[in-house]
């Protein structure tokens, strides 16, 4: 009796093992398509990694719940298989292969930031696993030669030159002296060619060019010496410790600067954390709430703001949106091949060219879509100290007139 | 390399100043880590660990509306206990050790730690704003953050306390014969068991402090915690254990060499700098004292 029932029970233990692996040995089963995501749960990039998995989410269950992805004549629903990476990219790497060789996924979602997307790219490239992915924004992603890598967000080089740009126009046409404080991670320095590139575009000249420690959380030396040379432009990139550091330095330093730049200030949560203090400072963003794309499913910026903070409690940082838009590329392109053939599906990826409430998605040969340009807002606050973030630039957008030069510190 | 810094002589005032209030804060930690170090002859990896904790306990009073400032009374209240906590938990099992034990073991507690910090708070920087607005000197040309001078005068006012506490009370007259020798303490009386207790509740209470000053003058981050370990472990190797001027002094030279190092070799070199220079005192230490060792055959 009792050995029987270990048999039994053996067997049973067998046939749910089986199942279990039957069910999730197949990138398309009944009418799932599952994808797979490697993404920092824990882990210093734990809180991005979250606004991630929250975009991918939100864009799920709206396209399930509108009908699905509609292939060969029948509806499929996505379903996403997420692994926490630890914000570490070997372990990136080695997720990803795990999702493609045992789990037998066979199409892939973006990790975040750039430095784990670098890392998981050679494996999803190995295997011919088309990656769609939202929060790799390195130049050197699209330099590889990469087939299978799509990214929905304009490349980290385009993010401040606008900035210089701005800054010479408003300087009636002349060029700038810039002062540049870059952190020496994959993204800021990509960042930082982008700037080099307008200097030199646009004949300006660069009078500091300071690079910061991964640990961050002092740079007197670079403000003192701000202070000292008197550059029209001060741009910063540093993560979210950069801004706030910026930020907290310069307004205790009384720095006066007449433009400064930075990236990563919604993230940072800049106006929350140090108030009217931020006041002036101009943003780099991905994409804003008020942009006025549209699509069907998330019909615009603002609807979208309003149903992401009814589900998960917050304003939706530039991370989120375009991970949500990354599953609606993934939608159009199953459509448009009408298969779940690899190649098909990279084909009709290749092929994309489409609207999103993120902004136009249209992928060149590297992978980086070209068709999105960045946006500038600058931290705007009245009189009672409520600040807010108003795009000002490119013009096409803007919600607000850029003000310009920052008021001195003595005259606030 | 870029020598700015001394063509300017405002630079040069600022530079030296920064570093100053700087290493003043920098001492405070080393010499929690001197003191335990002396009494209990354990290298604590998770120094940094625990002062971003405390960073983050006048973090979170400042979340809900009170002042960080009160944070260093607070936060060495809370983080004494912690300390105390740690040693029962594990520091107690490895305290008698060698000293490569009690390096992995604290190294363990400073992973931990640093995972559960990310768990808790999440891994966005954080600071509390003080409010504390700005000294100019020199015509503006030098400016000194109210929050750094705040932190320096706290901590030169705790470090004055701990002193006296050592040498007046029961408790710090036990500590100090402990550091001395242990066993003959433990033979006329001492409860070293308490006394090393208390040593880890001290430091992580002093670490407390710092913390706090940390989160209103820079960032923290659950991740930041190494490059403060690395500092006070410098400071302490330099001024030798039991030496709290030395400590002072090694503390603020640090701060200003941190600074010059910032200035000329750039911002991205500053930690990396005072790694080369911890190697440069070990190598030179030890240099020393092999001449000492033949002279003495």
């Amino acid at each position: 009796m009792k050995i029987s029932r270990t048999i039994l029970s053996f067997i049973s233990a067998i046939v749910i093992l089986f199942s279990t692996s039957v069910t999730s040995f197949a990138k398309v089963v009944g009418d799932k398509i599952v994808l797979g995501a490697a993404i920092s749960l824990t882990g210093k990039y734990s809180s991005n990694g979250v606004h991630t998995q929250n975009g991918y989410n939100m864009a799920v269950d709206r396209i399930n719940s509108m009908g699905g992805v509609k292939v060969g004549g029948k509806t499929y629903k996505f379903e996403i298989i997420y692994y926490d990476d630890e914000s570490n990219p070997k372990r990136a790497a080695q997720l990803a292969e795990r999702l493609i060789s045992q789990d037998g996924v066979e199409f892939m979602l973006g990790p975040y930031s750039s430095g784990l997307t670098k890392a998981i790219a050679p494996v999803t490239e190995k295997y011919g696993v088309p990656m769609v992915e939202a929060n790799g924004a390195s130049r050197s992603l699209f330099t590889k030669g990469y087939k299978y890598l799509f990214a929905v967000l304009a490349p980290a080089n385009l993010y401040l030159d606008v900035a210089i740009d701005l800054a010479v126009e408003k300087n009636n046409g002349k060029p700038v002296t810039v002062a540049m404080a870059f952190e020496q991670d994959a993204f800021s320095q990509d960042v930082r060619l982008g700037v080099l590139d307008a200097i030199k575009r646009t004949g300006s000249k660069k009078v500091i060019d300071d690079k910061l420690p991964k640990e961050l959380n002092d740079m007197a030396a670079t403000l003192v010496k701000v202070k000292q040379m008197k550059p029209d432009v001060l741009v910063v990139s540093g993560h979210t410790k950069g801004a706030l550091t910026a930020i907290r330095q310069i307004a205790e330093m009384k720095v006066d600067v007449p433009m400064l730049a930075m990236t990563h200030c919604d993230a940072a949560k800049l106006s929350k954390q140090h108030g009217k203090n931020s006041q002036y400072a101009l943003c780099a963003s991905q994409w804003h709430k008020t942009l006025t794309y549209k699509d069907n499913f998330f019909k615009d910026g603002m609807t979208y703001a309003a149903d992401f903070e009814k589900e998960f409690g917050y304003d939706p940082p530039y991370q989120s949106a375009e991970s949500s838009a990354a599953l609606l590329v993934f939608k159009d392109a199953f459509e448009r091949a009408n298969s779940f053939d690899q190649k098909k599906v990279r084909d009709a990826l290749a092929a994309t060219n489409m609207q999103t409430f993120y902004g136009n998605i249209k992928f060149a040969e590297g992978g980086q879509n070209v068709d999105k340009p960045m946006v500038l807002f600058q931290v705007m606050c009245d009189g009672s100290g409520k600040c807010e973030n108003k795009v000002v630039a490119p013009t096409k957008w803007a919600s607000a007139k850029l003000i310009h030069p920052i008021p001195k510190w003595s005259e606030r | 390399m870029d020598f700015m810094v001394f063509q300017y002589p405002m630079i040069t005032v600022q530079a030296c100043l920064d570093g100053l209030l700087l290493g003043i804060l920098f001492a405070l930690i080393a010499y929690g880590m001197a003191l335990q170090w002396g009494v209990m002859n354990i290298i604590n990896i998770a120094q940094g660990d625990l002062v971003i904790l405390g960073g983050y306990i006048a973090y979170f009073m400042y979340l809900y509306g009170i002042h960080p400032a009160w944070g260093v009374i607070v936060s060495p209240i809370i983080m004494y206990f912690i300390g105390v906590g740690i040693y029962k938990l594990v520091i107690n099992k490895v305290v008698d050790r060698d000293l490569f034990i009690s390096i992995l073991a604290t190294f363990g507690i400073s992973i931990l730690f640093m995972q559960l910090m990310n768990f808790a708070f999440g891994a966005d920087v954080v600071l509390a704003n003080s409010g504390y607005g700005t000294t100019m000197l020199f015509d503006n040309n030098v400016t000194l953050p109210n929050s750094k001078i705040f932190s320096a005068v706290i901590s030169i006012v705790f470090a004055i306390c701990l002193v006296i506490y050592m040498k007046k009370s029961k408790l710090g007259r036990a500590i100090r014969a402990t550091a001395q020798n242990a066993r003959a303490a433990k033979i006329l009386g001492v409860d070293t068991e308490k006394v090393y207790a208390a040593t880890f509740g001290i430091n992580a209470a002093l670490c407390g402090v710092a913390g706090a000053l940390i989160s209103i003058t820079f960032t923290i981050h659950p991740y930041m915690g190494l490059p403060y370990t690395i500092r006070s472990f410098m400071i302490v190797i330099v001024a030798g254990l039991g030496n709290l001027p030395g400590v002072a002094m090694s503390g603020m030279g640090l701060g200003v060499f941190e600074e010059f190092a910032d200035y000329i070799l750039g911002t991205e070199f500053r930690i990396g700098a005072v790694f080369l220079l911890l190697v440069l005192i070990l190598v030179y230490r030890r240099f020393k004292l092999s001449r000492k060792r033949e002279y003495l055959k």
